[in-house]
């Protein structure tokens, strides 16, 4: 294996995936080295959230290849012509290794924030809880969020509970970060104290994958940028690139639509 | 007025009281364990599990507790005998008393309604979280346990202290299979007193004490993980 491929975090090739007959995904291929922060931008409906959900199986693509931190997934059409992980097993353990921030927080209301932040170390790495403890003290205070530890979710605000949920997925050491339009549910307000803490993990060098609608906040902090177009990628590139000199007409549009 | 009896009757009142908490607790306890695999059997993948679960609710739900019970006493009691060894075996003595009888049909039928119940908070349950449990690495079971089920129980709270309730006054049906629980004691002490309201009064008293205890758990329980809404 050369060097290089030691340094992919994440290679995903070719992933198909439709409903019905509706193709949503159309060949999309996506790689990141560690330290990369790639942004998915696009309408509505190009496909950019579910190729992320691809990514740890939340969708079950229809075709495609994904090697995670050096792992290749094993991945094989069944018997109804629809590829299926044969291995859900190394599906869980692949999961473990990616944190996801999703559009509505999805933090559990039933426990604590603490509880939220300590549930996977605890219960799916096994790591000892008072050092999960610890470690997620360490996360909330990173995040602003020490004070709020005991409380539960419903009782903070949508910025707080997203920065609780980054903790959550902080928690696990991720090799990789998933955001699924992490900032899209939250008013104008709050937008700002959750782009802070994600841009603090862009800079402490977090491989990221990002799906956003945060035109500048991309352009800032993202080492590469990926404009998809009715399932495929239209454009992609380094962000002065794609937002300063795009080739597609469709991504010039995009980009024009979005910057005044 | 003439309550003067309760003191000459005081331990079959106790002994008719404790009876009857005693098939309460064990029927929704018990019960409620039944409904949790109904429930998920239900929502899970396999069909014959689900059909499984679907007939028993549908069957339990579709038809009187009455009938229940005396199907059980009458048609499970009489077969029982015949089972090579159980006579002898340590069970028999709880195995023979209609008491056994009155507390299995209780909880199987409190199973079929909590199961139902439990089915419909499952499903309830938003998606994104567990989804974000099945992001976690969790597998299904962890899944199951660790989030989906603590979710749907707490959204199934409030129903869940109504059923309780229903099912403290469907007890007073066990008396029909000579189960001498609190409303056998006011039976017995009507016919030996010639006293015709009073108690009755006592019995709808206790039940009344009994529904308020649960009512004023149930308010703690809730407001134990407090959600704002």
């Amino acid at each position: 294996m050369s060097s290089n491929n030691n340094q992919l975090a994440l290679a995903v090739r070719d992933v198909h995936k439709s409903y019905g007959s509706l193709k949503v995904l159309k060949g999309i291929s996506l790689e990141a080295v560690r330290g990369d922060v790639v942004s998915i931008i696009g309408s509505s409906g190009s496909g950019k959230s579910t190729f992320l959900r691809c990514i740890n199986f939340l969708e079950i693509p229809d075709q495609g290849s994904f090697r995670v931190n050096g792992e290749e997934v094993e991945f094989r059409k069944g018997r109804d012509g629809r590829s299926q992980p044969s291995n859900w097993r190394q599906i869980e353990r692949m999961r473990s290794g990616l944190g996801m921030v999703f559009q509505s927080f999805n933090l559990w209301p039933h426990m604590t924030i603490l509880q939220n932040v300590i549930e996977a170390p605890v219960h799916v790495l096994k790591v000892d809880r008072k050092a999960a403890v610890e470690k997620a003290e360490g996360l909330l205070a990173k995040v602003g969020l020490y004070e709020k530890k005991d409380s539960y979710p419903a009782f903070l605000s949508g910025g707080q509970q997203q920065r609780a949920s980054i903790a959550r997925a902080l928690c696990v050491d991720p090799a990789v970060m998933l955001f699924d339009e992490p900032t899209s549910a939250l008013d104008p307000e709050l937008v700002g104290e959750v782009l802070k803490v994600i841009r603090g993990l862009a800079e402490e060098g977090r491989t990221m994958i990002m799906v956003t609608h945060e035109m500048k906040f991309a352009r800032d902090v993202s080492s590469r940028v990926m404009f998809l177009h009715q399932g495929q990628v239209e454009e992609t590139g380094p962000p002065s690139q794609v937002f300063g000199a795009p080739t597609s007409t469709r991504c010039k549009e995009f980009i024009a639509a979005g910057s005044h | 007025m003439d309550f003067s009896w309760i003191v000459s009757y005081r331990e079959l009142l106790l002994h008719g009281a404790l009876l009857t908490c005693l098939l309460l607790v064990i029927s929704v306890t018990v019960g409620f364990w039944i409904a949790v695999l109904l429930a998920v059997a239900q929502v899970g993948r396999n069909p014959v599990l689900k059909y499984a679960a679907k007939s028993y609710c549908t069957f339990f739900r579709g038809t009187p507790l009455l009938i229940q019970l005396w199907l059980i006493y009458y048609g499970l009691g009489s077969y029982l005998p015949h089972i090579p060894g159980l006579r002898g075996s340590f069970l028999w003595p709880i195995m023979r008393e209609g008491v056994f009888f009155a507390g299995v049909a209780l909880t199987l039928n409190f199973a079929a309604y909590q199961g139902e119940i439990l089915r419909g908070t499952l499903l309830a349950v938003p998606k994104g979280e567990l989804e974000a449990a099945k992001a976690a690495g969790m597998p299904p079971f962890m899944v199951l346990r660790r989030i989906w089920l603590p979710r749907a129980i707490r959204i199934g709270l409030p129903t869940l202290a109504g059923e309780i309730i229903l099912q403290l006054k469907a007890t007073p049906i066990v008396f029909s299979v000579t189960v001498m629980d609190l409303y056998g004691a006011a039976y017995k002490i009507r016919q030996d007193t010639l006293l015709v309201y009073e108690p009755l009064i006592l019995v709808a008293a206790f039940y009344v004490a009994l529904t308020f205890l649960i009512t004023q758990a149930f308010q703690r329980l809730e407001n134990a993980v407090p959600t704002r809404r």
